[in-house]
Parts: C-alpha cells; structure tokens; sequence
C-alpha cells in the first residue's frame, strides 16, 4: 500500500473544487433557484400540540386572487400520503389530526410569496384539542393517549434485521443489547458511579433552511430540487407517495447550505411535490428558519447509568437506560436510539453489559439525526462517568481510561468489528498536546474524553466514473457534497488513480437520474466508502482500458508495462485517454469504469468503520459569573489516512465546536406546548468570541480503515466527548459536577452557591441533579 | 416608488416596493443571489452587505435607504474569477469555509472591517466579526485569513496539512 509520501494528489491540502464558487457568490443554492413558470407555497401550521382537525374551511383562500391551489389533508386523492425511511408515520401535511404545534395542516400555493402568506389567513381551521403530552414521562404513563393511534407500514431504509414495527403505547422503538451478567459484576465491584444525566434537545441551525422545489409534470414525471443529505432516500419516500416508478423520480441537490444530519432522509419535499401536483406547476416552498425549527430537532435524552470497577481500576460492567424525547414522528430517531444504545459502552473493554434504550413519542417537534448520531447524548454520561470512577479510584482520569481502551484488533461489542484505530495512541497524543501534568491556573480545569461510533451505516455504494478521451475525468456520485469537501475528496482519489491532474477531474452529482444510488450522506461514510467506490471504478476503468490497450498495440496485454497514467511497450508510451483516442479513431468517446460496493467481503463486519472521537479541553471558570470559556481546545482526527488534510482538521473543529455549543449554551426549550426559543434571536450559538484561546488539531494517519488507501470517516468523533470534557473540568477546578447539558452560568453559579452553602454541613460536592 | 443607487461600480435605477428589503431586492429584482438569507432577523450576518463601506443586513434593511449610495455584495468584489479580491483569496488558501453559506456576509464584514482598519488585532478581529455566524468551521480559518489579508502576505493556494490549526 502506497504510504504518506507516496501520493501525488491524495494526502495533499489541494484547493478546494468548489472554492471559487462559494468565495464568488456564484455557487448556486437550492433556495437561490427559480423555475420557469415557478408558483410558490406557504405553509399553515397548527397551533396546537396535539388536537383532531374538525374541519378546514379553505374556499375564501382558493378565491383569492393569485392562488393557484390549496392543499389541506382532504385534498390528497389517492396519494399515499405517508412518509418516513423507518417508520411511514409521517402525513406530509396533517390528516385529521396535529401532533405538534409547527405541524403543516395546509398549504397555499400562490403566484407569489407573499399572496401564498396573505392566503394562509383566509383559511378556517377548527380544532378539537386533545392532551398535550410533553414529556417521556407523560407518554409512558399509565392510561397514555396514543399519540399514534393507527398502524403504519415499515419504511424502505429501516435499518433494523427485523422489518415489523411494534409501537408499544408510545414507544417508538425500543433496543436492547447485553453480554455478561451486569448484576452480578455490580454486586462484586470495588466501586460504583450512578446518576441520571441528561442531554437537550438542540437545533442543528443549518444555515440555509429546508427547501425544496418540486415539477411534477405533465407526463407523470416528478423533478425535485432539494437541500437534501440522502436524496436516495427522498426518491423513495416520494416514489411511494405518488405511486411512481423510480426512474420517474428525480431528486437533484445543488450546493446545500449546511446539514449536520438534519437535512438526512425526506424532509419538506413530500409537501412540496404534492403542492405541484395539485397545482400543476413547478412550486418552490422556501421555510424559514423559524420553520425550519418547527421541522427537526435533535433527540434530548435522559440516561440512568451506572458504571463498575474493580480495585485495580478494570471496568467490570456498565448498565443504562435510555429513554429519547423522539417528538412527534419517528424519522430517524429508532436510528439514534439503536446507535446510541452502541455508543454508551465508548471505547472501553467491559465484560458486562446491559443498555436498554427507548425512543418516545411526545407531542414535540419530530427529532432526527444529529451530528453524531446519539454518540454526544451518551457520550456526556458515559464520560462523566469514567472521571467520577477515577476519583473513587484515586487514580489520574487519563490512566483510568488508558487502562480501560480497547487496542486495535480487540472488541467492545462481541457482534461487531474489532476497533481499527490507535485510542490509547490518540488519547496520549491529546495529554501531551495539553500538557497535563503542568500545574492548573486558578480556576482552570482539564479533561480529556472519548468516544467510539459504530460508523458508516449499511454500505450499499455505487459509483461510476467516466474516462474521455481529451485526459479529463468524471466521477459520477450520489453522495452529497453539503460542505464537508466531499467533491473535492473523490475528486482527488480519481486523480491519483487515473493518474491525471486534479484539475481535469469534475464532480457529477448528486442526481437520482445520472448517478448511481448511494444510500446516504452521513455516518461518516463517504471518504471510506464512496471514496472506495470511486478508487475502484476508476481500477475497473483502467482495467478496460488495458484491454483496448493490447488491441490498439497488437499485443497481449502482459506484453505492456503499466506506469503512471497508461502503458508502454519499448519505447512507445500512451496515456490512458490517448488509448481511447485510438481505439475509436475519433475524439469525444469516453468509457465508464464502476463499481458496486455492498455488504460482503471486507465491508462484511459492521461497523463499516470505529469512528473514534478524542478531545481535551481545558476550561477557565468565572466563578462570580458561573461562566465558563474555553482557554484551549485539542482535537485529534483518527481518520487512517487524511485525503484532504486541512479539511480533515476543519472538521474536527466544527464538531468541536458544535459539541461545544451543546456543552455551553444550545437548548430548546418548551413552556407548555410553544416552543420558547425557536428563533435565531433567542437561540444561541457558538461565535467567534466563543472560540478557544488554544486550538490544538492532530491527525493520526495509520492507514488502519477499510477506505481508500486504508482511510476511514470523521467529522462526527469529536463533536461527542466535548460536552463531558466541560463537565469534568468543571469538576477538577470548582468541585461541582453538572448532569445536565448546557452547563450554562446559570447553572454553574447555582451549583457553586449550593456548593458554598453545604460546605459548613458537609463535605461532599454539590450536584445537580436532572431537573428542568 | 423609483431609487437611484450605484450597485457593484454601476449606477442602478430600480422600482420597488416601499417596503421592500435589501435582500429582497437585490435576490429578486437583481438576481445577486450571492446575498445569503439565514436569520432573517440581524443575527447571523449571512446577509450583509455593504452599504457606502458599512456592513448592513439586507434581510432587515430596507432597500429605500439605498437611495444615493453605494452598495456593494460578494458579486461586486473580485474583478474576474481569476483574479479574486485578497480576502477571496485568503478565504481559498485557508479552507475557511465548507458549506459557504455564510462565506459572502462573512466576506463583505472582513472587508468593512480592513478598509477602515488595515491591521487589526486579534480582539479587534474577534469583535468584528462577531456578528456573523459560521455553523462549520468553528471560525479558526476564518480569523486566520483575516490576518492573512492584513499581514499582506499572499497565500500559495495550499494548505500547510500539517498543524494548519495551530496558531
């Protein structure tokens, strides 16, 4: 295997394919796009949490001049009017029923924007309110209404072996994993940590907000352009709602304004495409941002953990329950809930385990994917965990967990693959960045966590690229460029392949129509497996090409020697697209190698990849003010090899930096059944002020993954182990430790005066506890 | 009601609604859709623009005050795709951008911000720049580039890979 070195184009910080673009202001988004003949819809939205629809009264709205058409749920025909990859819970506008306040319950399509908005006014809903259940507790108690009160087919991309769905009361999904005998490890352990942690729920804020235009035409044909991570997934969804073979679907994505996993899987685009349908007209709807988070959210999670070590400092067992705030529609909160139940054991080697996990309906915003997937909600708990443990132990939190890390090759789940990455390397790589044996300022504290991610979800990846004849290059993909580099990435390993400059290679995609099918963007995937894709089309390419070469020589083909870019035989050298060239005797042809990647052979074992997340932090404590700010950051990229590296480490520090938001200050909060802050003004995010006085990012590059050139994921490892960092370097400096995210000045002020207050009576540390 | 203004070096002379805003004007009516829309409500910068030098959020502004003024959007900054403003430029050397949603506002403040203050400090930066959201790189590139620009030093279109976040 080619070593770093080695490469010519891979492993090089090669300007970004994009770039010029997005510094211009040409680089066109979903929300920038009109269509000819292009109408525009608004959406009403209930303003109750959970209600029965009486009647919708929409006829002064269809009066109105400039309306084109309106659509309430009585207006859908023989559509099947469901969507949802795991679960077809999901109406695209409401029938009969609302489940949360933001639900669609019409929608106006009108000549213009603002006639649809006025329209939105001349409709009369009347409701019959129904109990709002807010909370997990609320939905599981006994004598629970149902919010879903019907049965609903299982979604095409469940993701789950068993393909039933069994919605119990208002469990949506429930897992369940165990090995060992957790109870009796308990019942012989040196010590024990328990408590009940819980994280919030939060808004991704991808900056461009939901979008989506849709063409239904004519001839039966739908078209639609979408801010969309997955749009595999959305041809699905929207072939089954409009009864439409596949191949009469098109979902194409432009540039996309930001995902972070809440533009996975179908969003708005069932609605729009039905706005189109029923107006006959391609329809633009555009939410804003406030809709926007009205439309996903993050799961928020309250986890019961407790954690076992024996006297030397062994984890002997970890036991949990989950239980996630799902809201309203399934979407791909069961994903998290499963991937979640994974993550909490972290990477450590422990001999009993049992995680029970449940996702929950209420009568909230539908939460999805997250950055991280379920891994920050449990890595917090699970991380805090490990440093109460250490303090038990005496002993110093870096060499508890270093003890505890699974080396490569050794399993933390005996069903899946053996971790393939150095932890205890990354960990010490962190510590020594940090200097953590150099004494603390005052007020100061320093942690390092860490978290393990069963990535890459089920790897069906398909590619194709395309070899002219002039020596440029094509590489088709349906894996979505949202910013993380991704055109930029492939388009490197085509050049490195086919041994042509990165310039002369161009992305295509993603198109339904034109590219092949990939299942998602997302789980970190795309440099192992579509990336793997592309190396191996472009192999398959060549390998067509030496065929055509010993015809164009006249010879068989061990008689040509390959070298960089083509083959010689002598003297007489000719590059693959000079190949081409004389075998058609004509310009312009070009070839298309492809390939197919499934679940067999390498990509057998699941996880695809262990995407590992090692952070340090250390913190600086305003204990007038309870504020905290970070003075220094470290990230480390596990990532095998780093195609791109510069972009590699821009990605650790975003998750950082989102997990530092989490840690901070992000939280969506509910008064009732009105979402409190569910606006930029009131929700707040990391900004520059907010970043670290010290930023430190490191990659590893072992060439340890199933990828490209033994490359693996990232982008998802370090936003988890941020929010537990906060937590436990709040801890080693002021004595208060936090169980609940974020750990706003509020918060820690409270705790630090709780701390003062008991101080006389006792000499145990403050906590808070998981109250809202 | 009719406006004058110049737009991007040219002199512009629009129709518009009272109460149309900036942003609406200059994606609608003049198609520069390299102006962002994102908060909507002068939080995230994602819209600015400049306005005789000064960075304004079209999204709140309304297009009426642009009478007899100079604006100026992301459009109007490079001279030709191969010959980008610095900060352009800057933006490019040091990957500091992924989805580039926010890139243009974020652009557009750097500029108000070098043309009245050539070589600002970190803080000075950091304060500025305040105002405009990043939701992907965690701003380090960002800041990086700002300085670039002021320290005038000219970037070689590759990223150092090793270390680059270290400063």
């Amino acid at each position: 295997m080619k070593r770093p070195g080695d490469f010519r184009v891979v492993n090089h910080s090669v300007p970004r394919s994009d770039g010029v673009a997005k510094v211009t202001g040409t680089a066109t988004y979903t929300s920038d796009m009109t269509l000819v003949h292009m109408a525009w819809a608004k959406v009403l939205r209930s303003p109750y949490a959970h209600a029965r629809i009486v009647s919708i009264d929409s006829s002064a709205a269809r009066k109105r001049p400039g309306v084109i058409a309106v659509l309430t749920g009585d207006d859908l025909g023989d559509l099947y009017p469901y969507y949802g990859h795991a679960v077809k819970d999901h109406p695209l506008v409401a029938i009969g029923k609302v489940r949360f306040v933001g639900e669609p319950v019409a929608a106006v399509v009108a000549e213009d924007e603002l006639t649809a908005q006025d329209a939105l006014d001349d409709i009369n809903v009347e409701y019959e309110e129904l109990t709002p259940i807010l909370d997990v507790d609320s939905a599981l108690a006994p004598g629970a209404q149902k919010i879903h009160d019907r049965g609903y087919r299982a979604g095409n991309f469940r993701g789950f072996d068993d393909q039933s769905i069994d919605i119990k009361g208002n469990i949506c999904q429930e897992v369940h994993i165990a090995w060992g005998d957790v109870e009796k490890a308990f019942a012989s352990a040196a010590h024990i940590a328990e408590g009940e942690f819980y994280f919030p729920m939060i808004y991704a804020y991808a900056m461009e907000p939901y979008v989506a235009i849709a063409d239904y035409d004519a001839n039966g044909k739908l078209t639609v352009y979408s801010s969309a991570q997955h749009p595999f997934m959305v041809r699905q969804d929207l072939a089954d709602v409009f009864r439409l073979p596949l191949n009469n679907v098109r979902v194409i994505v432009p540039y996309v304004g930001g995902g972070y996993g809440s533009k996975s899987y179908t969003k708005i685009e069932p609605l729009a495409a039905a706005c189109s349908w029923k107006a006959g007209r391609p329809v633009k709807l555009q939410l804003s941002v406030e809709e926007a988070f009205l439309t996903t959210r993050g799961d928020d999670a309250r986890v019961r953990i407790r954690t076992a070590v024996d006297a030397q400092g062994k984890i002997v067992a970890r036991q949990a329950t989950i239980h996630f705030d799902t809201g309203a529609y399934a979407e791909n909160s069961p994903m998290v809930a499963r991937k979640a139940t994974n993550r909490i054991v972290g990477p450590y080697r422990i001999p009993n385990v049992k995680i029970d996990s449940f996702a929950v309906y209420t009568n909230t915003v539908p939460a999805s994917s997250y950055r991280g997937l379920g891994a920050a909600q449990v890595t917090f708990p699970g991380e805090s965990q490990m440093d109460e443990l250490a303090e038990k132990l005496r002993m110093d939190p870096v060499q508890f967990r270093l003890n505890n890390l699974a080396n490569r090759g050794e399993s933390i789940n005996p069903v899946a693959r053996p971790i393939d990455a150095d932890v205890p390397g990354d960990l010490r790589e962190i510590a020594a960045t940090l200097q953590m044996e150099k004494p603390l300022p005052p007020h100061h504290g320093r942690s390092i966590c860490c978290s393990a991610s069963d990535a890459g979800a089920h790897p069906v990846t398909l590619a194709m690229v395309q070899v002219y004849g002039d020596g440029s290059v094509s590489v088709l993909s349906g894996s979505t460029e949202i910013g993380q580099g991704s055109h930029t990435v492939l388009a490197q390993i085509a050049a490195e392949e086919m041994g042509v400059p990165f310039e002369k290679v161009r992305l295509v995609g993603s198109d339904t129509a034109i590219t092949l099918f990939e299942r998602s963007t997302g789980a970190s995937r795309t440099t192992t497996l579509m990336g793997r894709a592309v190396l191996e089309a472009c192999r398959e390419a060549i390998a067509q090409i030496k065929t055509m070469a010993a015809e164009v020589f006249g010879v068989a083909q061990e008689d040509l020697i390959e070298e960089r870019g083509g083959v010689r035989r002598g003297d007489k050298r000719l590059t693959w697209p000079e190949i081409l060239e004389e075998y058609f005797q004509m310009q312009g042809a070009s070839i298309v190698g492809r390939a197919y990647l499934r679940r067999a052979g390498d990509l057998q074992a699941v996880p695809v990849f262990w995407e590992i997340g090692v952070v340090g932090v250390e913190i600086d404590v305003d204990e007038e003010t309870g504020k905290i700010r970070l003075d220094s950051l470290a990230t480390i990229g596990d990532v095998g090899l780093a195609i791109h590296p510069a972009m590699t480490e821009s990605q650790d520090l975003g998750a950082a930096t989102m997990g530092m938001g989490v840690g901070l200050f992000e939280e969506l909060i509910y008064d009732g059944q009105q979402l409190m802050n569910g606006t930029m003004l009131e929700y707040r995010v990391p900004r520059f002020s907010d970043m670290a006085s010290n930023i430190y990012l490191k990659l590893a590059q072992n060439q340890d993954g199933v990828g490209p050139y033994g490359a693996k994921g990232g982008g998802e490892g370090s936003v988890n182990p941020v929010g537990a960092c906060i937590a436990n370097a709040l801890y080693q400096t002021s004595g208060v430790r936090i169980r609940r995210l974020p750990i706003t000045p509020e918060r820690v002020w409270k705790a630090l005066q709780e701390k003062k207050e008991s101080a006389s009576s006792s000499r145990s540390p403050a906590q808070v506890l998981s109250k809202k | 009601m009719k406006i004058a203004f110049e737009l991007n070096g040219a002199p512009a002379e629009l129709e518009i609604e009272p109460r149309e805003t900036l942003s609406e004007m200059l994606r609608g009516r003049c198609r520069l859709t390299g102006v962002k829309l994102s908060c909507e409500a002068q939080v995230c910068g994602a819209c600015t623009v400049l306005v005789n030098g000064l960075p304004v959020s079209a999204c709140t502004y309304l297009a009426y005050e642009t009478r007899g003024k100079r604006v100026v959007t992301i459009e109007g900054l490079a001279e030709s795709p191969e010959k980008l403003h610095p900060l352009q430029q800057a933006f490019l050397d040091n990957f500091a951008f992924q989805c580039g949603f926010c890139t243009p506002g974020m652009i557009l403040a750097a500029k108000a911000l070098l043309d009245e203050k050539p070589h600002p400090t970190h803080d000075e930066i950091i304060a500025h720049m305040d105002g405009n959201l990043c939701r992907c790189t965690g701003y380090l590139a960002i800041v990086k580039s700002i300085q670039q620009v002021a320290a005038g030093a000219a970037g070689n279109g590759h990223g150092s890979g090793d270390g680059a976040g270290k400063r």
